[in-house]
């Protein structure tokens, strides 16, 4: 079954078009990935799925679950299922990270215990990103995911920022959202990652990748072939092969 | 004439430096003739709502002792605890003459037409005081009743925390449900001796219409501790207050923490100055301000006068309607080398960001902006009744409301 559906979606921020005409299908179970020069329109798909108001929807329609959301606001879609991880998250001022990580357990989820299994007890009285180095930031982002329990998973590089001890963490926790301990066939998380460097593939078994190009994907293939392409003849002639 | 009655009779028509001058014959000084109430039960229901809101339990109980007035009349006043004094002030100075020398050493009777008042025309006020090395656990509750539409209230208050011993005053100020317009001038002289704590919280929950000028001065000495926590959530016309703390003493320490709200017409000019006079002293001046249409002035003045001091200062502002105006002043003076202060001030709305960052974890625009003005207004408050927790939690959760 297709856990989302985007069909023809045309996306512009203010005045400028950004994704132009984007098809996408994402199974349940599958993790994808997405790869893509600086300012081609990555980002902007995982805002746009995930509801924010400054992605407006020209044209298309996104379907998760097979339900209809394009028009949907962002908190409805993260109760349906769909979960982001930002690459710059905001600090809040006053706002505890346990304040959040409650949020996002909608008090289903012990997420005290999770944090703890995670060394991260110690931030959930510090405010929310305040003064967190690149790593905790993403372990935060993505252990609030853990508690959120998402069908889908957005993860905008998961990467960045975090240095080669934290990298392992995150790994992990990436490995965990996306049941990557069960067999493929019973998996029923799926993601869509962005990646520069590809760190992330070796803690999951991503099923498919694409390479965005001018706001249009391009280039399908497994994401590992992908990436050894891109490293060796650049974004540039991945664009222009139109594989 | 005594020469203080004499500066009062010269400072009679003074304007006060800052905020809204005030015409005193707006006001009336005919307040009602009240009854003593030794066991509350001249309370109807809807006046015990609005006392609570102001954190005014009206219980002598889990009290260390408690005091209040209604307009000018002493109706309740018990202390509860040995080594305790609570009193009115007119009978502190009957039986101990002596207690004039407190008054009107930490604010000046001629600062302005209300301290003069407070002097010239002195309806009450209370007397706390803790005998040496006393801890007192429960808090003492005062308040600060305008019961009559239009009166001018006179108060002068005075506490003593004698050496080594601890004490928690909660005043709650508030008015009638019937009362639309008032003037409370409230003179507060307090005194931290050597080794002693005196944690004071201030709710003001006024009227609509009413105007609040506070004059307080606070003296601490060696080794001694005065925080401050004033909340004003509800809407009031005008507030003017600048308490100033002057730590005398080694190692003397001073929080002061502010939460205010401007509804739309309000006029609040809230600040706190502090003097640190002596090496080792401390001080942080905290204060949110949050605009809902109304005006709001965040002063904040620290002084630091020998080396070897510290203190902070934090002045932080939400405006969250578009008429809303906050001006945060902060102020760093430091007379020698030596000294560490520092400030932080910020004034801004919510950014569209963080609103969107926690809805996508779930949380509808109402709850996260609300999450947002809770964590904004999230001051650690040391003692706060349960009831006024809650009433502090309601509030903000209101105020996120619509926005």
């Amino acid at each position: 079954m297709e856990l989302l559906k985007v069909r023809d979606l045309w996306v512009s921020i203010g005045d400028k078009e950004v994704l132009k005409g984007i098809n996408l299908d994402i199974p349940a179970g599958e993790t994808h990935i997405l790869f893509g020069r600086n300012g081609s329109g990555k980002s902007t798909l995982l805002m746009t799925l995930m509801g924010f108001e400054r992605y407006r929807v020209e044209r298309g329609t996104i379907v998760f679950r097979g339900e209809d959301i394009t028009h949907l606001p962002t908190f409805e879609r993260a109760r349906r299922g769909l979960g982001l991880a930002f690459q710059r998250p905001p600090t809040i001022r006053g706002v505890k990270t346990g304040d959040i990580f409650r949020a996002c357990s909608g008090g289903r989820v012990d997420y005290r215990t999770l944090a703890a299994a995670y060394d991260f007890t110690d931030f959930l009285d510090r405010e929310i990103n305040y003064g967190f180095s690149g790593g905790e930031i993403k372990r935060s982002e993505l252990l609030q995911l853990l508690v959120q329990d998402p069908w889908l998973v957005l993860l905008d590089e998961p990467e960045s920022g975090v240095d080669m001890e934290n990298l392992n963490v995150v790994g992990e926790i990436i490995g965990k959202l996306l049941q990557k301990e069960r067999r493929r066939e019973n998996r029923e998380k799926s993601g869509l990652i962005i990646t520069h460097t590809g760190f992330i593939l070796d803690y999951i078994d991503a099923d498919k990748g694409y390479i965005l190009n001018e706001g249009r994907l391009c280039c399908v293939g497994h994401p590992r072939e992908l990436l050894k392409d891109i490293k060796k003849f650049g974004y540039e002639e991945c664009a222009r092969c139109q594989r | 004439m005594s020469e203080i009655k004499a500066r009062a009779e010269q400072s009679a028509a003074k304007k006060a430096a800052l905020g809204r001058d005030l015409d005193l014959l707006a006001f009336s000084r005919q307040g009602g003739a009240w009854d003593y109430d030794p066991d509350y039960r001249s309370f109807d229901p809807e006046e015990r709502r609005r006392l609570l809101n102001a954190g005014v339990e009206l219980t002598d109980e889990e009290h260390a002792g408690t005091y209040l007035q209604a307009d000018a009349r002493v109706i309740h006043c018990r202390a509860s605890q040995e080594g305790v004094e609570v009193l009115p002030i007119t009978e502190a100075l009957a039986q101990n003459p002596g207690l004039t020398d407190h008054l009107w050493r930490l604010v000046a009777v001629d600062a302005d037409k209300y301290t003069a008042q407070a002097e010239l025309a002195l309806d009450n006020g209370y007397f706390i005081r803790t005998l040496p090395g006393v801890q007192v656990l429960a808090p003492v509750e005062t308040c600060l009743y305008i019961k009559t539409d239009r009166f001018a209230q006179h108060v002068h208050n005075v506490v003593i925390v004698e050496p080594g011993s601890s004490l928690h005053v909660i005043t709650g100020c508030t008015t009638h449900p019937g009362v639309r317009t008032g003037l409370h001038i409230g003179v507060s002289e307090f005194y931290v001796r050597r080794g002693g704590t005196l944690t004071f919280t201030m709710i003001h929950n006024w009227a609509e219409d009413v105007h609040v000028r506070p004059r307080t001065g606070v003296l601490v000495e060696a080794g001694g501790r005065f925080v401050s926590n004033y909340i004003l959530l509800r809407p009031v016309k005008t507030v003017q207050m600048y308490p100033t703390v002057t730590l005398a003493g080694e190692d003397a320490v001073t929080r002061l923490q502010s939460i205010f709200i401007a509804h739309p017409e309000s006029e609040l000019d809230v600040g706190g100055r502090v003097f640190l006079k002596a090496p080792g002293t401390r001080a942080e001046v905290i204060a949110r301000s949050l605009s809902l249409g109304g005006r709001c002035i965040s002063r904040g003045h620290l002084v630091g006068e020998v080396p070897e001091v510290k203190a902070h200062l934090e002045c932080r502002g939400l405006i969250l309607a578009p008429e809303g105006y906050i001006y945060a002043v902060p102020e760093l003076e430091g007379q020698a080398a030596g000294v560490d202060m520092s400030h932080e001030a910020a004034v801004g709305r919510i950014a569209a960001e963080e609103i969107e960052y926690l809805m996508a974890r779930g949380l509808d625009e109402d709850e996260a902006v609300a999450t947002i003005v809770r964590g904004f207004l999230s001051v650690k408050i040391e003692g706060l009744p349960n009831v006024l927790e809650e009433e502090l939690e309601r509030a903000i959760q209101e105020t996120g409301k619509g926005l």
